[in-house]
């Protein structure tokens, strides 16, 4: 964000250029719409009109102004890519996006606790150190320690 | 849809002027939600609605107008930020979930490559342990597998089972920002209706546009 002097030392800046007015030291676009970022103003005007982003940003305090134009920059962006949706479409596609992983992190986390649930259960019978058969299957009395059950048993 | 043949339409009575059968506005605004047009009017202006409109198919007009109506409420309730504050938001939330899935996914391949074997068991309780720092997803879902109460339960789940992850930076000006997104994001609910490969494209080629100071 250059200062007034350094923008209106040469040039109007881009907001002043394509309304096609003198850009004045107190231009409240000339922060923010560089004289060579034309197309920026130009997506910003054709969305929002240069009186309304105007009134939007004296409702901002100064320090927030750079944010509000890039916001407003960035939502013209997408307006322009997509003049049904808008935003509105990123914000939908987003929430799928979410939920969807949501799902995904639900499902690794449940397999993972039936590993840990393994784990514990053979860990946990330290008396004889047989594991606990009832959720595999039925202990033949044989062997306490043949590990080879588990290997039948992969997550379903 | 409104009939603009007997009451004027709500864009009509805001301009005062007459509304005709043919207006661009009538079908979307009808008379008894003015607010809706006025919002848009604050943020778009009825000259650039009238253009946008005009560019579009008619069966595309009342999701284009209905999205703008959105969009100008959340650009008068956060004027810096607006919608694209919930976007930010989403992002980050996005972006977390997809790290706590990694983690989750990758300790659970560790389990799966060692196999339910007697060593394996061990190894992978001994991964466990020294891995345990790792947060496993909990954060943005409450619950999980139950308190049980043993240590490897303990080292995967964290005990406050119902933490949420606050992903803001502490001292942030943004966060009375986040916590307005958030509001106007659940207000919002789920845009099922809004839903579409176009903007999927928009997502992926528009990462997070504006850092919050």
């Amino acid at each position: 964000m250059k200062s007034h002097r350094e923008l209106c030392s040469g040039s109007s800046c881009a907001a002043c250029k394509l309304l096609k007015r003198r850009c004045t030291p107190t231009c409240q676009f000339a922060p923010y719409f560089q004289s060579d970022e034309s197309n920026k103003f130009a997506k910003v005007h054709k969305v929002f009109g240069a009186s309304n982003v105007s009134k939007i940003l004296n409702e901002v305090p100064q320090e927030q102004r750079e944010d509000a134009v890039n916001s407003l920059v960035y939502e013209a962006d997408v307006r322009l890519s997509d003049p049904v949706y808008g935003c509105i479409g990123v914000i939908a596609s987003l929430q799928k996006k979410i939920v969807e992983l949501q799902h995904d992190l639900i499902l690794s986390r449940a397999r993972l606790a039936y590993y840990v649930d393994q784990t514990v259960l053979f860990l946990d019978d330290g008396a004889n150190m047989c594991p606990v058969i009832d959720m595999v299957e039925p202990f033949n009395g044989k062997d306490c320690f043949s590990f080879d059950q588990f290997t039948q048993y992969p997550f379903p | 849809m409104a009939s603009s043949s007997n009451s004027p339409c709500a864009a009509c009575k805001f301009l005062r002027r007459k509304c005709q059968p043919e207006c661009v506005f009538a079908p979307y605004f009808p008379p008894d939600q003015p607010q809706k047009f006025a919002n848009v009017h604050k943020v778009f202006g009825a000259s650039n609605v009238t253009k946008l409109l005009n560019e579009l198919q008619p069966h595309q007009r009342e999701d284009a107008v209905n999205s703008l109506a959105y969009e100008a409420d959340m650009r008068l309730r956060d004027p810096v930020y607006g919608c694209v504050g919930v976007i930010s938001l989403l992002q980050h939330q996005l972006r977390q979930l997809q790290i706590d899935l990694s983690c989750a996914k990758s300790e659970l391949s560790k389990y799966q490559n060692l196999g339910i074997t007697g060593h394996g068991i061990i190894a992978a309780a001994n991964a466990a342990n020294h891995h345990h720092q790792q947060n496993l997803g909990i954060n943005l879902i409450g619950g999980g597998v139950g308190s049980r109460d043993h240590p490897f339960h303990h080292q995967f789940f964290p005990s406050n089972q119902q933490q949420v992850i606050r992903s803001f930076d502490g001292g942030n000006a943004y966060d009375a920002g986040n916590l307005l997104a958030m509001n106007v994001s659940a207000s919002i609910g789920q845009l099922s209706q809004f839903q579409q490969s176009k903007a999927t494209g928009a997502a992926d080629g528009m990462r997070t546009p504006v850092e919050p100071s």
